[in-house]
């Protein structure tokens, strides 16, 4: 895809510069750039009999389309009247309704006049995922980063301290909820699935036995039964009175089935890396940890930074399971809102306005990976 | 003969149900220069990946500098900081400068600190000729550079014996004599090498014995001079033909 596009505009460049030559007259040139337009329109949209139908489906697709969407969903749309009445005399987008709801949408069931606190902790928790993008952090400063912002947004999402008031962890809800399940889901996932990894390539037979049946089972249930066993199984086999938080269990069981998924990416990564780099590593006297550590990881991860990703994507969009054990993320807010009589007609726009975040936040993850994996493999050529 | 520095006694070796090392006894003794030729699959490569653990051998002993290679992890990491490698297929890490492929393991295998490492790879590097790429990536460096790397980055961890299987085969022709100038003169320097090559004027400059190996045997064992002029076995006269162009 991203090979195309940069490669058309090259074309039609090269074309338009080759006619620009000095030698050419100039009352010409405004004759011949649209020529070379049409040159470059031969190259990329008719080039052959499939390209050509394909090309006219497309504009047939934009043309049936576009005009009744963007009527929709701008020019009859309705943007800052409250009252759904008017939604529905305009007959477009009741983008009103997120007007009126995006607070509940966003926060949930947490107290309306303390929603300044989980606004500011998840813009805390959006700047650190930012900073932790950049590879001038990859060091000891990253975990100060993170090591400050979590106790921070945890002292501000919970509060009772500092004079905040207490908010139990089961009036938490929307976005911040998202974030947290997939964000800490995803980092304790992570060297739990490089250790299955690992595990699984041992020589040890019980270790592999142990990681090979732990990743098995997990890939063999659906998140939803782990999400059920970890919200209903899991307490009975708790000694009485012990009792694990609702929000805790979730999170557990959304690390523990990302853990199996990403563990077979990583060893994807670990195959795909030459026998001769584990052997350069012995011979020069490395043990396990340090060849893993300073040689193997390293390369292997750069490998299969795709499918990590894509798990990363997989999960912050699977967080939207814990609906079923009673959890108020984004999405079940969403659904949530509409639960107001007088908004009710305008579900498309809720789901619309929930897709949306959740689109913002995989595409920037899937941007990202792109340029990470361009970035840590500029210098490799093998 | 002092204490050899390797010996092997009665070494068996199988993959699977193929015997691939029979019998295979050598002792290589402080400074000298052995060099192992023999067949494809006669089990050259195997031999010296027995030296230092990358194989597992069954039967008989392997001692290096008096340390018997057995299964215990602490012996066989000890013996590797002693036992330089060189590949075929330089093996260098790609995920690292040139530098820091050479102060990698001195500083994390022996604890040098990092000042130490640097200058000692440095050190190397010039000897090996290329120090102006300490900065680039193996993947930016000829083959012949790279394979000088590799040695340079064998040599850095100050090793009693260097292990070299087939050094020149994955190079282009031009680049073959720059990694043998340089073996040249680490032999000449004293160092003790056992060299898997094809390589006969290297052979008959640098090696004081000369074994050959055919079906995972040691056929014949001579001083170069002898081997080339007067091989004992059938089998060797073969192989020297083939490989001399006769
Ligand atoms: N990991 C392995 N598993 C099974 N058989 C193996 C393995 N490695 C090597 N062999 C076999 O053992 C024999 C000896 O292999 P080795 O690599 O030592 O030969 P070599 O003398 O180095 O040959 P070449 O000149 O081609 O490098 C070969 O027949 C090879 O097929
Ligand atoms: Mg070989």
């Amino acid at each position: 895809m991203s090979d195309q596009s940069s490669h058309n505009p090259k074309t039609a460049s090269e074309i338009a510069s080759h006619v620009e030559e000095p030698s050419q007259a100039e009352l010409h040139t405004h004759r011949r750039n649209a020529f070379a337009g049409l040159g470059w329109a031969r190259d990329n949209l008719f080039s052959n009999i499939p390209n050509t139908i394909l090309t006219v489906l497309s504009v047939a697709l934009l043309v049936w389309a576009a005009p009744p969407l963007l009527d929709w969903m701008l020019l009859k749309a309705t943007f800052l009247n409250e009252d759904p009445a008017a939604c529905r005399e305009a007959g477009g987008a009741c983008w009103s309704f997120v007007t009126v709801k995006h607070r509940f949408i966003l926060f949930g069931l947490y107290p309306y006049d303390e929603h300044w606190r989980p606004l500011l902790a998840m813009a805390l928790f959006i700047a650190a995922l930012a900073i932790s993008c950049d590879s001038r952090f990859w060091n000891m400063r990253i975990v100060y980063v993170w090591g400050l912002v979590l106790p921070v947004c945890g002292i501000l999402m919970w509060g009772g301290w500092l004079g905040l008031t207490f908010v139990p962890n089961d009036k938490w809800g929307g976005l911040p909820l998202t974030l947290i399940l997939a964000t800490l889901g995803i980092v304790l996932a992570f060297p739990l699935a490089v250790l299955l990894a690992l595990g699984r390539r041992s020589d040890m037979p019980a270790i592999r036995a142990i990681c090979v049946g732990y990743i098995e089972t997990v890939r063999g249930v659906p998140l939803v039964s782990v999400l059920f066993m970890a919200s209903i199984m899991f307490p009975l086999f708790l000694p009485e009175g012990l009792t694990i938080d609702k929000l805790l269990r979730a999170q557990l069981g959304i690390m523990l089935f990302t853990a199996a998924y990403l563990a077979e990416a990583v060893r994807g990564g670990l195959q795909a890396l030459p026998k001769g780099q584990y052997e350069a590593a012995d011979a020069l006297g490395l043990g396990y940890w340090q060849k893993t550590r300073l040689i193997i990881l390293p390369q292997a991860l750069r490998l299969v930074i795709p499918p990590i990703v894509n798990q990363f994507i997989s999960c912050f969009k699977d967080t939207s399971l814990v609906i079923i054990i009673g959890l108020y993320d984004l999405l079940t807010t969403a659904k949530t809102a509409l639960a107001d009589p007088s908004w009710r007609a305008f579900y498309v726009e809720s789901y619309v306005f929930a897709a949306f975040i959740y689109f913002l936040f995989c595409y920037f993850m899937s941007r990202y990976s792109q340029y990470l994996e361009r970035r840590l493999n500029a210098g490799l050529r093998r | 003969m002092s204490d050899p520095v390797i010996e092997l006694d009665h070494v068996n070796k199988w993959f699977g149900a193929f015997h691939v090392l029979k019998d295979v006894s050598m002792r290589v003794g402080k400074g000298e220069k052995v060099v192992v030729c023999g067949p494809s699959g006669s089990g050259k490569s195997t031999v010296i990946r027995c030296i230092n653990r990358l194989e597992e051998h069954q039967k008989g002993r392997i001692l290096v500098d008096g340390i018997e290679l057995t299964g215990d992890v602490r012996q066989i990491e000890r013996i590797r900081k002693d036992v330089g490698m060189v590949f075929q297929s330089f093996n260098l890490f790609p995920h690292l400068t040139v530098l820091e492929n050479l102060t990698l393991a001195p500083n994390w295998v022996k604890n040098a600190p990092m000042k130490e490492a640097t200058e000692t790879a440095m050190y190397y590097l010039e000897r090996v000729r290329i120090p102006e790429q300490a900065q680039k990536y193996p993947g930016q460096l000829s083959g012949g550079q790279q394979q000088r790397v590799a040695i340079a980055r064998a040599l850095c961890m100050k090793p009693k014996v260097m292990l070299f299987d087939e050094p020149t085969s994955a190079l282009d022709p031009e680049m073959i004599k720059e990694v043998l100038d340089v073996m040249v003169e680490l032999a000449h320097e004293g160092m003790t090498m056992v060299c898997v090559t094809h390589e006969m004027g290297f052979a008959r400059t640098v090696a004081d014995q000369m074994i050959f190996m055919a079906e995972g045997q040691i056929v014949e064992t001579a001083p170069p001079a002898e081997f080339f002029a007067a091989p004992k076995t059938e089998r060797a006269r073969q192989f020297l033909g083939q490989i001399l162009g006769h």
